[in-house]
């Protein structure tokens, strides 16, 4: 018996369910019929009509209404529209009917029927499947505060499962509700809330534009409010954004210096072609991709790792050759080095010209130093990360050359007291070469982070060279902390003297700062004391 | 006076002095009175060409004196030659009057462009000669004035202050590329129609400039051969071998320095205002630190500490650059780093400093 109940229930429900979804056939017909029409007013409404009537082909309906893709058939008003291979689809049922239709005329569209179409199609992204494109139409909405589509909005708010596309479909309607004059106070005063709490440039526009004009006392104490708080929230944020620009030039700073910091260090003197071994290290790194891209185009993510020794290995070995051939008839005379390393410098920017060209050339960049990592909206560029962590990871090596190895210990000697170290039976002729290389090298491996972010030209290393100079006198002379110190000090002071001055003028007060500044402590931050150093 | 000059005058000097005074006077012969058809005739071109050789030796005069004299090695001496070249060429803008592009009667072309309704404060009096080349002269003096107090006031010496000179003209480099500057940006002066009333095209102006440039490079030589040969100069010389020896015997150290590198910074400004009407143009590169530092070069390969020999270095090393950019452009650079590389190695002396040694050994005397 129950069991019979059971079943009658089930059929009952059945056809119940049957009939439900019949007149909901019915329904979608009859809407759809309505932009089978001449009358521009009619296919306005049948639009909104469409749209609201959650329909699968809505969608696509009115997107062909929009390319002017859709037609009825004047003897029954059935829609059909063409799909992209340019058969008819029947509008009612989103299938390609049996065979094609006959007798089709045009649906018109004109300037109102297409302003229609719009808010139509916004509103129904708001209901799209996929939550990246909802969030789309969310800011959309934020951006055009479109009063038409609080409806809606309401509607999908209290569908809306996940908490990200809630927040935004709610903020959205915050702007909306912002400055709407006839919406309830308390309304108004949750939209300024919830507006601080988004607190972006945007909102704090749309805050700033509540006044007494248009809102009640209440709502300015809170637009106001959330605005100054907006405020304090993007004066920190920028406030980190700089130090982090600043820190990430420091790391390009520190890398292009650290190099000449050895050699100045330990031999006194002024490699005018630093410069151009950092060149010499991009153009390695341009090479490498080149090959890979040829030969084995799977390894490109690899050809930043691969270009690092071996642009270490070919700046060394030209850095050699320049000290052993030239440099070291020079020692004891600083200024002649500089000439004499000037000279190198001009000549290898000439081969290299002659090499590979006076243009620019093209140095990808691997997957993994591609794309933005947002904190919140601060926004960390994987490129510029992986350059502050490398030029660290090279200060951190140098350091452990210079504290741990014996060449390192030979070289401290050296930058103490020359002639006292070479009582002591090292040899410094060996150190110089070794130190020369080892710098030059390490201007190598520089030229491979800077191929990712500058102009690989001929001309690389001049623009590199004068702010070196710089880290280096600024920090002192063989001590690597204080390059670090240096570069980074220039770096911060930089990005935060540029939002304030302009880019020029920022450079040229940090100049004359530091012009300033050497004539306070002509040895730099770090000086070494003793009596060596009165040459 | 005189006698001072005849007394410390070798033959080098001498012939140096004539020379110059001669071609001063034979060179515009030759342009003007000689016809185009002769044989003899120098095209105005050349004679321009030259004209900005001998500003040039100007400049190497100054940086040896401050170099060769004190062992200050100026990479930033650039930047008084284009001080002084700014000051003339804004005379030369002021000239322009009503016939620029936009016609108006006192604003420069650049400043009608930019929409600027009034003259800056920098550009007054720019329209008298005399103003003018008081500006000549002072205005790179002020700087080195200001910048050798610091400098040599906290002992900054040797490498730093090659690298802070140069730090000061990039940062004058930077500077004068801003339009706001109200210095012509980018593309600096040019397009100059009068100096003085003759217009600057003619051949005979460019022929007086030319024997102007010449008498002031004459003029530059004994001025700084009578502060060398003086006991001044042997202060310098010895501030350049032993600084901190000469401070301890009493010498005030850096008034002497300050002093020889203002005099030095006054004659490159004088050269560069000499030579911006011979080129016709004066733009923010003239800044730039290569320059510089090129400029070292000529003295390098003519004879640091020798006076004539920086002349002579410049004129040749240019006239070199002027033949191999115009035959072969790509070997220049190759060339030029060649000779920075040669003549430290090889050449300590330069090309004049190398000949006196080999004329003392001649004469038996030893080679001092």
């Amino acid at each position: 018996m129950l069991r019979r109940l059971f079943v009658i229930f089930g059929l009952v429900v059945l056809l119940a369910g049957g009939a439900v979804r019949d007149s909901y056939a019915d329904d979608a017909t009859l809407t759809l019929k309505r932009l089978a029409t001449d009358n521009y007013a009619d296919i306005e409404l049948g639009i909104a009509a469409v749209a609201a009537s959650g329909l699968p082909s809505a969608e696509a309906v009115l997107n062909a209404l929009a390319d002017s893709r859709l037609s009825y058939r004047s003897a029954d008003k059935a829609l059909f529209f063409k799909d992209a291979s340019g058969s008819w689809i029947d509008a009612a049922t989103n299938t390609m009917p049996a065979e094609q239709p006959s007798g089709l005329k045009p649906v018109k569209v004109n300037n109102r029927v297409r302003r229609a179409l719009e808010a139509a199609l916004g509103s129904m992204t708001l209901m799209a499947a996929d939550p990246q494109k909802r969030i789309a139409a969310a800011e959309a909405v934020f951006k055009s505060r479109d009063v038409n589509t609080l409806a809606a909005l309401e509607s999908v708010i209290a569908k809306e499962q996940d908490p990200v596309v809630k927040r935004h479909f709610e903020e959205a309607r915050a702007a909306v509700l912002l400055l709407k004059v006839d919406a309830p106070e308390s309304d108004r005063v949750a939209a300024a809330e919830r507006l601080g709490e988004r607190g972006d440039q945007d909102s704090l526009a749309l805050l700033g534009a509540v006044s007494e004009a248009n809102a009640s006392a209440n709502t300015v104490v809170a637009a106001k409010l959330a605005a100054k708080g907006i405020s304090r929230r993007l004066a920190l944020l920028s406030t980190v954004q700089n130090a982090w620009y600043g820190l990430s030039l420091g790391s390009v700073l520190l890398l292009a210096a650290i190099g000449l910091a050895i050699t100045f260090g330990v031999m006194g003197i002024i490699n005018m072609a630093h410069g151009e071994m950092v060149m010499l290290g991009a153009y390695t790194t341009f090479v490498v991709q080149e090959i890979i891209r040829t030969k084995a185009p799977g390894l490109f993510d690899w050809s930043l790792p691969i270009a690092i020794p071996l642009a270490f290995c070919v700046s060394a070995l030209v850095g050699l050759l320049i000290e052993r051939t030239i440099i070291r008839y020079l020692y004891g005379r600083p200024l002649e080095t500089l000439l004499a390393t000037w000279g190198v410098s001009l000549m290898l920017q000439q081969a290299v010209r002659s090499a590979f060209g006076a243009n620019n050339r093209e140095v990808g960049a691997p997957s993994y130093m591609s794309g933005v990592w947002d904190l919140n909206g601060f926004q960390i560029t994987y490129g510029r990360l992986w350059i502050i962590l490398f030029g660290l990871a090279v200060f951190v090596a140098l350091l452990g050359v210079m504290k741990g190895t014996s060449l390192g210990l030979k070289m401290r000697a050296v930058i103490q007291n020359r002639r006292m170290a070479a009582a002591m039976g090292i040899r410094t002729p060996l150190v110089d070469a070794l130190t020369f290389a080892l710098g030059s090298g390490v201007a190598g491996i520089a030229g491979v982070a800077l191929s990712q972010i500058d102009n690989v030209s001929p001309n690389l290393g001049q623009s590199y060279i004068i702010d070196s100079f710089l880290v280096v006198v600024f920090g002192g002379v063989g001590n690597l902390w204080g390059t670090l110190l240096g570069a980074l000090s220039l770096g911060l002071a930089n990005k935060f003297l540029e939002p304030i001055a302009g880019a020029v003028l920022g450079k040229i007060i940090l100049l004359a700062v530091i012009i300033l500044f050497i004539q306070r402590r002509p040895r730099g931050l770090f000086a070494l004391k003793g009596r060596a150093v009165e040459q | 006076m005189i006698t001072f000059f005849i007394r410390h005058f070798d033959r080098t000097a001498i012939g140096f002095v004539t020379t110059l005074l001669l071609i001063a006077v034979v060179v515009p012969l030759l342009n003007l009175v000689v016809p185009e058809s002769s044989a003899f005739h120098i095209p105005t071109y050349l004679v321009s060409l030259w004209g900005k050789y001998l500003a040039y030796a100007l400049l190497a005069l100054a940086l040896d004196l401050v170099w060769g004299y004190c062992g200050i090695l100026s990479l930033g001496h650039g930047a008084f030659f284009a001080l002084g070249g700014y000051a003339m060429g804004m005379y030369l803008m002021r000239q322009i009057g009503a016939r620029g592009v936009y016609a108006d009667p006192v604003l420069p072309d650049f400043m009608v462009f930019l929409n600027w309704k009034e003259l800056p404060i920098t550009w007054y009096f720019f329209d008298h000669i005399g103003y003018t080349l008081l500006m000549i002269v002072l205005v790179p003096s002020v700087v080195a004035f200001v910048f050798g107090w610091f400098a040599f006031r906290s002992r900054v010496t040797g490498v730093y202050l090659s690298i802070i000179t140069q730090s000061l003209t990039y940062a004058l480099l930077l500077a004068f590329f801003r339009n706001d500057m109200g210095f012509g940006g980018n593309n600096g002066l040019t397009d100059f129609k009068d100096i003085i009333g003759f217009p600057v095209q003619a051949a005979s102006t460019r022929a007086t400039l030319f024997a102007l440039t010449s008498l002031f490079l004459a003029l530059g030589f004994l001025l700084a051969r009578a502060m060398v040969v003086s006991r001044f100069g042997q202060i310098l010389a010895s501030i350049r071998d032993a600084e901190s020896r000469t401070r301890f015997l009493g010498y005030r150290v850096e008034h002497y320095k300050v002093l020889v590198f203002v005099v030095s910074a006054a004659m490159a400004g004088i050269a560069g205002a000499l030579y911006v009407p011979q080129v016709g143009i004066i733009n923010p590169s003239e800044f730039s630190p290569s320059n510089s530092i090129e400029a070292v070069i000529w003295v390098a390969v003519g004879g640091r500490g020798t006076l004539v020999g920086a002349a002579i270095g410049a004129v040749l090393v240019n006239f070199a650059k002027t033949w191999l950019t115009g035959s072969f452009p790509e070997l220049w650079l190759y060339g030029l780093g060649a000779l920075f590389i040669l003549v430290t190695l090889f050449l300590p002396k330069g090309i004049v400093g190398s000949l006196a040694v080999v004329v003392q050994r001649m004469k038996g005397g030893s080679a001092a």
